[in-house]
């Protein structure tokens, strides 16, 4: 079962994801941007940090990148992806998944243990969670709110594609408190927060990050 | 050498936090007039020879695929910088 992990330049948690694969017994397979070789991975890990230093917009340099010329078409066709944080940001530019990510509302870096809601546990990368149960993971972002126009956010509600809502106060002012969403297919999933920093105990909040990693070794394993 | 100018605003309904930030800032500087403050992009492309209007059209596509997101912003003007007064280079 291997997982690959792109680094593009500025990627900051490539590392934190590659460890997190390996921490449920995966193979993490580092990706290169510049190459358009996904290197036979059974998954794909677009990892947090600040690719090509957000200039333009966060993710719109990195989704042209030559990794991304083999990724978009594999997405597309089934093979699991997680965004995370500048992942997400990088898989909303791709339109990959639909909607933005824009500065905080009000206007900080945030730095914080956050609660989230599992809103689907059917998705790729969520299946070892229970429909409504809450977590706690890191959110670090300046950059984390989600915006989209009505008609997609509704789109996203109806067929059950927030994956991830905010628990308490709405960290960055997102719209109706998405912290995380999915294609339709429930292959490609993105989300703000970041599971990778939370794996093992004394690390962070809590090991709740660990179900994102073996739900994707599961599914991959039963697919 | 001719320069094409390309201007990105954030959808009207797009909430807009750098603004805010500066509109926050105008009535400390007596600037008490001013209600809302939007902030957007500019672009200057640089060509070798004149701004034609192949130039013009490839610009405007690249302003829709790189330079602007059509989910948030509006690409809301692509123009030869030589009919500007102030081509704002």
């Amino acid at each position: 079962m291997k997982v690959g992990v792109v680094t593009f330049p500025g990627s900051l948690d490539d590392r934190d994801a590659a460890r997190a694969v390996r921490a449920v017994g995966g193979e993490a397979v580092s990706l290169w941007h510049g190459d358009a070789d996904l290197k036979g991975v059974d998954a794909v890990i677009l990892p947090g940090g600040f690719s090509y230093g957000d200039y333009l917009r966060c993710g719109a340099i990195a989704r042209f990148a030559p990794v991304m010329d083999a990724l978009i078409p594999a997405a597309q066709g089934g093979l699991p992806v997680l965004g995370i944080c500048n992942g997400f940001q990088v898989l909303c530019e791709s339109h990959l998944l639909p909607g933005a990510l824009i500065r905080n509302d009000h206007r900080k870096f945030n730095c914080v243990d956050q609660r989230l809601v599992v809103e689907n546990a059917s998705t790729a990368w969520t299946s070892d969670f229970e429909a409504g149960q809450e977590i706690t993971v890191v959110l670090k972002n300046g950059e984390g709110g989600f915006v989209a126009d009505e008609r997609t956010l509704d789109e996203l509600e109806v067929e059950g594609r927030v994956v991830f809502r905010y628990a308490g106060d709405n960290p960055n002012g997102s719209y109706r408190a998405i912290a995380g969403i999915s294609n339709d297919r429930g292959n490609i999933v993105g989300l703000m927060p970041h599971p990778e920093h939370c794996v093992e105990e004394g690390y962070g909040p809590s090991t709740d990050g660990l179900p994102f990693f073996t739900s994707v070794l599961r599914q991959v394993v039963s697919a | 050498m001719g320069h094409v100018v390309i201007d990105v605003m954030l959808k009207p309904e797009i909430l807009d936090p750098q603004g805010q930030a500066v509109n926050g800032a105008l009535p400390r500087l007596g600037f008490e007039q001013f209600t809302d403050v939007r902030q957007g992009k500019r672009f200057v492309l640089t060509v070798d020879g004149e701004v034609t209007d192949e130039v013009l059209a490839a610009a405007r596509e690249a302003a829709e695929k790189l330079l602007s997101n059509p989910v948030i912003e509006d690409v809301v003007s692509v123009r030869d910088s030589a009919h500007d007064e102030d081509p704002g280079r």
